[in-house]
């Protein structure tokens, strides 16, 4: 019988099977961030444990670090102090650190990829969810705890049972003026917030084929957010294309080695999946989010839904409480919410891609006078190279904050956060009560969508924008 | 870890779906170094409000928390689990646990035990009717009691009492039952490893 593409991936990677316990898989790559990593080094100098394979560790700052006076040590003394303890612990266990200030410094999602240490077929884990992002290059690639972390780091290895394997076959073309976000909005939507439960997803077909490698970060990326184990997509020639020449790709005779490996990681004609999940991209327009949890959008078109309108009471419950924690009355167009703050930037969005497109819709623009627009690079290289094209000026002319990189307003860690009641719309992956800042509301967006709120300062598409005179 | 047999205690109930791990520990209490001193941030924001479950008594002597279905979705964040524990909650009740929360818990030494979304539903409305009455869950014959021989409620061994199943997989019961720690057992299995090291294909990156 013919193997999916994960299948393949998991049974690469196999160090011991036994009846009755979870397979033991042995880790490629180990990233790490300064958060959920304190607590697993303790664990190790309390056991006498070395890090098994410092050669297969990454460590980076990103969720803590501010994105303004970078000249200067971090302010809050208790981000400090978990900055400080990462640098002390990659020291002595012999991590290699991309510490702020570093080149290669980033949201840990962003930089593995850049420095091209993800490739296909690989085992990625990390301590945070968004792993995932690293299955855009045909990896399994997923979230762990801090307990798994010191796991990891111990020995190179995590137990885990094996998932159910579930296709989301993603159909037609998508339509000019959507994007790989509202793609993923939408199938979260569809699918709610628990439907990916307990499996690993397949993203396939003609719509996905035809995506860019960051744009297919982007839909991997949010695979938690459907509660997806792990997201992954079968490489091809635009994944080569975009591996070739990166710092740690294989060369020369390496490199055929790796491709002709690569090439066989797509998922067999006989297959069998436990579950297929179908979307019409063709159908996909300008996507957001209304409620508390990604699963809970609509297309930008549509209304505020009246949670009446849900046939399940723990839904209808839910929807009801969201209205209620974001200030909204069913039945509002999603157009006529206005937005105080827009954020561009995040491991979903964050990419030099993202940040070209919404420089281009905002150039000759200017942001609305009571909202602000914030640009975080996803990395400083990511920054570096938006400030050689010009970006930053573009941004900074229309209006718009050119930031420094890191997870900054995704989560709100640094000081980059929204006050109670503050709106905003957001290219991040989570609109959780709180999430931006205590009291802070979000609305996920696309790039696109953000930067046309930005200008309009209500929810809005690039579509909706005068046109520009010409110069 | 220590090893979890059985246990019972006050229930609460929790009458919230899709439950995110902001929510049970916001991410500005990710800046500590330690596993503990987490109780006070658990579920921040709405222990704000004084109507909130938690602050009531008896249900703030809780250590079985009853809640609703997709619970500790989100951020892998394993503070969330630490935040339970420290608080005092020893087993977590749900129709649907997200997969990073429920690994967490097992390594941790909290119990996620899945009972079906009838029993949840019995058991809010149990704890409502009954403050302070307590649930008995037992992992050796994977079992979630209330109401039956309980002298808190008001009609022991009566009608009503709700005795149930609960899933959870073989290997974290054991591991919970045993205390054991998992790093130990992986290490035990040394030879697999340094063999499966030495066939790895020369292509695979390395940071170093």
């Amino acid at each position: 019988m013919g193997r999916t593409l994960a299948e393949k991936v998991w049974d690469d990677h196999v160090v011991r099977s036994h009846a009755g316990e979870p397979d033991l898989l042995f880790i490629d790559l180990h990233l790490i961030h300064e958060v959920t990593s304190p607590q697993a080094f303790d664990g190790l100098r309390l056991a006498g444990r070395a890090v098994r394979r410092p050669d297969l560790t990454l460590a980076t700052e990103d969720h803590n670090i501010p994105t303004t006076d970078l000249d200067k040590p971090i302010a809050d003394l208790v981000s400090r102090t978990q900055v400080e303890t990462l640098r002390r612990n990659a020291e002595e266990f012999g991590v290699r650190l991309h510490p702020m200030g570093d080149i290669d410094q980033g949201i840990v999602h962003v930089v593995g990829p850049q420095l091209g240490l993800t490739q296909p077929g690989m085992t990625i884990v990390c301590g945070d969810s968004h792993t995932a992002t690293h299955g855009a290059f045909g990896s399994i690639a997923f979230g762990i705890g801090t307990s798994e972390v010191e796991h990891v780091l111990a020995t190179q290895t995590l137990s885990q049972a094996k998932p159910k394997m579930m296709a989301v076959e993603v159909t037609g073309e998508l339509p000019e003026g959507s994007t790989a976000k509202d793609l993923i909005l939408a199938l979260i939507a569809q699918e709610t917030t628990g439907g990916g439960q307990g499996y690993i997803v397949e993203y396939r077909g003609e719509a996905i084929r035809k995506l860019s490698m960051e744009a297919r970060m982007t839909i991997c990326n949010m695979s938690i957010e459907w509660g997806a184990k792990a997201g992954l997509i079968a490489p091809d020639q635009t994944t080569y294309d975009y591996l070739s020449g990166r710092p740690s790709a294989p060369t020369g005779a390496e490199w055929d080695a790796a491709v002709a490996y690569w090439d066989t990681l797509a998922s067999d004609d006989d297959a069998v999946f436990d579950k297929v999940v179908t979307l019409d991209a063709s159908k996909v327009t300008p996507f957001v989010t209304w409620g508390t949890n990604p699963g809970q959008g609509v297309p930008l078109s549509a209304s505020v839904p009246d949670p009446n309108s849900f046939d399940d009471p723990i839904e209808r419950e839910s929807a009801s409480k969201a209205l209620t924690y974001m200030g909204l009355t069913a039945g509002t167009p999603m157009r006529d919410i206005k937005v105080d703050t827009v954020f561009i930037g995040s491991c979903t969005n964050g990419r030099i891609e993202d940040l070209r497109v919404a420089a281009k819709l905002i150039e000759g623009r200017k942001v609305a006078d009571e909202t602000r627009i914030l640009v975080v690079p996803g990395s400083v290289r990511v920054r570096l190279q938006a400030e050689e094209e010009g970006l930053d000026v573009i941004f900074k002319d229309a209006g718009a904050e050119w930031r420094g990189a890191g997870c900054s307003m995704c989560l709100g860690m640094n000081p980059d956060q929204l006050t109670p009641g503050e709106r905003s719309a957001s290219t991040s992956n989570r609109n959780f009560e709180g999430r931006q800042g205590k009291g802070g509301r979000t609305h996920l967006v696309s790039p696109d969508v953000a930067v046309a709120t930005g200008v309009l300062g209500h929810l809005a598409s690039p579509a909706d924008l005068p046109e520009l005179a010409d110069a | 870890m220590d090893k979890f047999t059985a246990h019972t205690g006050v229930g609460v109930p929790l009458r919230r779906s899709n439950v995110d791990t902001d929510q049970i520990i916001p991410a500005h209490w990710l800046k500590k170094v330690t596993r503990d001193g987490f109780e006070d941030g658990l579920f921040e924001a709405w222990r704000k409000d004084p109507d909130f479950i938690l602050n009531k008594s008896p249900y703030d002597k809780a250590t079985v928390l009853v809640a609703g279905p997709d619970f500790g979705t989100g951020s892998s964040r394993e503070h969330a689990v630490w935040a339970l524990q420290n608080y005092g909650f020893k087993v977590v009740l749900s129709s649907r646990f997200a997969d990073i929360f429920r690994g967490n818990s097992g390594k941790a030494g909290l119990l996620a035990a899945q009972v079906d979304d009838k029993v949840i539903q019995r058991l809010w409305d149990y704890l409502e009717a009954n403050p302070g009455a307590t649930v008995t869950v037992d992992l050796e014959s994977r079992t979630v009691k209330a109401g039956v021989g309980d002298s808190a409620g008001p009609s022991p061994d009566g009608e009503g009492a709700i005795e149930d199943s609960f899933t959870i997989d073989d290997y974290t019961r054991w591991r919970l039952l045993e205390g054991l720690d998992d790093i130990g057992i992986t290490l035990g299995h040394e030879d697999d490893i340094a063999a499966y090291e030495s066939q790895r294909p020369s292509f695979k990156p390395a940071t170093l």
